[in-house]
């Protein structure tokens, strides 16, 4: 956990960071977001100590740092630069032994953590460890800065701008890859980001700085539907609602224990099921219910028979663990305004709306 | 670095020695520089240690220099002493000489002195640049990682600069070999001797065989860091390889 209080950094007349107070929770990554010049890199580096805080004070796991040496202090805290950094007369390997080495680990240990590190990141280290910087690309060494800065297991990571620098279609496969192994490390990250998406994908929480001052601090659901000003709510766009879409998985906006018939129902059957839910189509699921196909309403009225006989297939499936930014894709693909929703085997388990994707974003703003 | 020559320059530089070789043998010069041997073996000696003592003493001097010119720290201190060096630049090699001789006296120390002071220039002022060229953001990372600053200037500032250093090191050296026979004006020893004995005599086969092996010296000594530099330099940092 990470404690910011009252943290101040004057240069001169100009006051850079201007009574910051916030707290990270551990695990959480923290994005501090902002136009250049807000503060947001100048509060990062004085966590640690590249600026010496004007007054304020840093907390980390209840600890000030402002009482431990510097150098010790650096060593146990994980850090990315948007340049990457990976110093060009080291192999790859003894880039990412810098700080055990610092720190006196035993050799043959920290080399064997480079390879694990490496694979971690999907580079082989047979091909990548005796390389040298110059010899990768620009995704494959920020993917060395990014594991160089967990070589030695700190519990804190400090990122500035890190996949700035990468082309859009690698910085996207980085920024997933980095969250995978975020969800199975649980570092606490503060991570210095000019990039609304960026923020709004990586971050369990969103500090919004303007001028040195902290604006909002929020989940980024509540950034994008709750701007407490209107600089915040120009800096994220005037689609954040849009943006909204994805950070909302389907399963929180599906309708759940929907009706549905099997092949062997009648369409008298059909029918009544949609009339009494008022619904104009209704999904046909097979023996042990997944979802197959689609009976409508204006087609069975008035006609005998079996659903199997005379059912369509489905214009368009989720699953249920996609977020509503895919299932809108989908329903404007279809030219559809519902969509069936599946687990990850294909059992049907609810559907989704236009209406009813309006209505959550709506209800949220109704909050306010 | 004479291995990277291109073949045809190799070759256009043999034919030179060759027809070099001819017009000296064709003028009778050969036959009169070869009896000056036993006097040329034991001036190169002498030449030799010249220029390894005025060289090493640079290189210890000039270095530490470098590094204290591009430090936050010494940064006042930096800016002046740069100037010196800047105008150390502008004085005359004989200049030098003949100051120094002011001062130790006619021999070896003075020219030993004056040799250092012409070959410290290049050295320092090649540190310097290549220790500013080492981009900021390698430093910050390290410093970010948790290095001293030692440990900065050892594991990155230094190894990333060497290959401009070693450079700085490589001409100052030539030219220091090419300069020793100045050193004779002020009774240091060393092939100067026949030089300018040959020139006051008017006697082209002496001034030749002191000439000449100076000249080789010098092509000697860049060849030597030319190596060095090729051996020495990282290979993430080296563009020889």
């Amino acid at each position: 956990m990470i404690r910011l209080e009252r943290l101040t950094k004057s240069f001169g007349a100009t006051v850079a960071v201007d009574h910051v107070d916030m707290e990270v929770p551990a695990g959480e990554v923290c994005v501090l977001l902002g136009p250049s010049g807000c503060g947001k890199t100048t509060t990062m580096k004085m966590i640690n100590r590249l600026i010496a805080p004007t007054s304020g004070k840093i907390l980390i796991d209840g600890r000030d740092t402002a009482g431990q040496d510097d150098v010790t202090l650096r060593r146990s805290i994980g850090y990315v630069i948007q340049q990457i950094g990976l110093f060009p007369n080291k192999t790859i390997e003894d880039n990412i032994c810098v700080v055990p080495d610092l720190l006196g680990w035993d050799r043959r240990r920290s080399r064997a953590r480079a390879g694990e590190l490496l694979s971690l990141v999907n580079l082989e280290p047979a091909t990548f460890l005796k390389r040298y910087p110059k010899e990768l690309s620009g995704g494959q060494q920020q993917r060395v800065g990014v594991v160089r800065a967990l070589a030695a297991d700190p519990p804190v990571l400090l990122m500035d701008e890190p996949f700035g620098a990468i082309d859009p279609i690698n910085r996207e496969v980085i920024q997933d890859e980095f969250m995978k192994l975020q969800a199975a490390l649980k570092k606490t990250v503060v991570f210095v980001s000019h990039d609304i998406d960026e923020a709004v994908k990586m971050a369990s929480r969103i500090a919004i700085f303007r001028d040195g001052r902290l604006i909002q601090y929020a989940k980024p659901d509540d950034v994008l539907a709750h701007p407490v000003d209107s600089f915040v709510a120009d800096f994220v766009g005037a689609d954040r609602t849009l943006k909204r879409l994805r950070l909302v998985k389907v399963a929180d906006a599906m309708m759940s224990e929907p009706p549905r018939v099997t092949a062997e129902d009648t369409l008298e059957r059909a029918v009544a099921l949609m009339e009494e839910h008022g619904h104009v189509s209704i999904v046909m699921v097979g023996p042990r219910g997944r979802a197959r196909g689609v009976v409508r309403l204006d087609l069975a009225r008035g006609r005998r028979g079996t659903v199997g006989e005379n059912h369509e297939p489905l214009p368009g499936i989720v699953a249920v663990t996609d977020d509503l930014r895919k299932a809108v894709a989908m329903m404007f693909q279809h030219d559809q305004t519902w969509l069936a929703c599946v687990d990850d085997e294909g059992f049907y388990k609810g559907y989704i709306t236009q209406r009813g994707i309006t209505h959550l974003l709506g209800a949220t703003y109704g909050k306010s | 670095m004479a291995a990277s020559l291109p073949s045809f320059s190799r070759f256009a530089l043999l034919a030179l020695a060759f027809a070099l070789g001819a017009f000296l043998q064709a003028q009778g010069l050969l036959p009169a520089m070869a009896s000056y041997r036993g006097d040329v073996v034991y001036l190169v000696r002498g030449h030799m240690v010249l220029a390894a003592v005025s060289g090493a003493l640079a290189i210890a001097i000039g270095i530490p220099i470098g590094i204290l010119l591009t430090r936050e720290r010494y940064r006042v201190l930096g800016a002046t002493l740069a100037q010196v060096v800047n105008l150390g630049t502008t004085i005359p090699t004989l200049a030098i000489l003949a100051l120094a001789m002011t001062v130790f006296g006619l021999g070896a120390p003075s020219a030993i002195f004056g040799l250092t002071a012409l070959t410290l220039l290049p050295i320092v002022l090649n540190t310097a640049a290549g220790l500013r060229a080492v981009p900021r953001h390698l430093v910050e990372a390290a410093r970010g990682m948790g290095m001293r600053p030692g440990q900065i200037l050892l594991q990155v500032e230094l190894p990333n600069a060497l290959y401009v250093i070693l450079a700085g090191i490589r001409t100052a050296l030539a030219i220091d070999v090419g300069t020793v026979p100045l050193a004779f004006l002020i009774g240091g020893g060393g092939l100067g001797e026949l030089i300018f004995t040959g020139i006051d005599l008017n006697e082209p086969a002496m001034l030749l065989a002191g000439a000449i092996p100076t000249a080789l010296l010098a092509v000697l000594v860049d060849w030597l860091v030319g190596l060095a530099q090729y051996a020495l330099v990282p290979r993430g940092v080296n563009p020889l390889r």
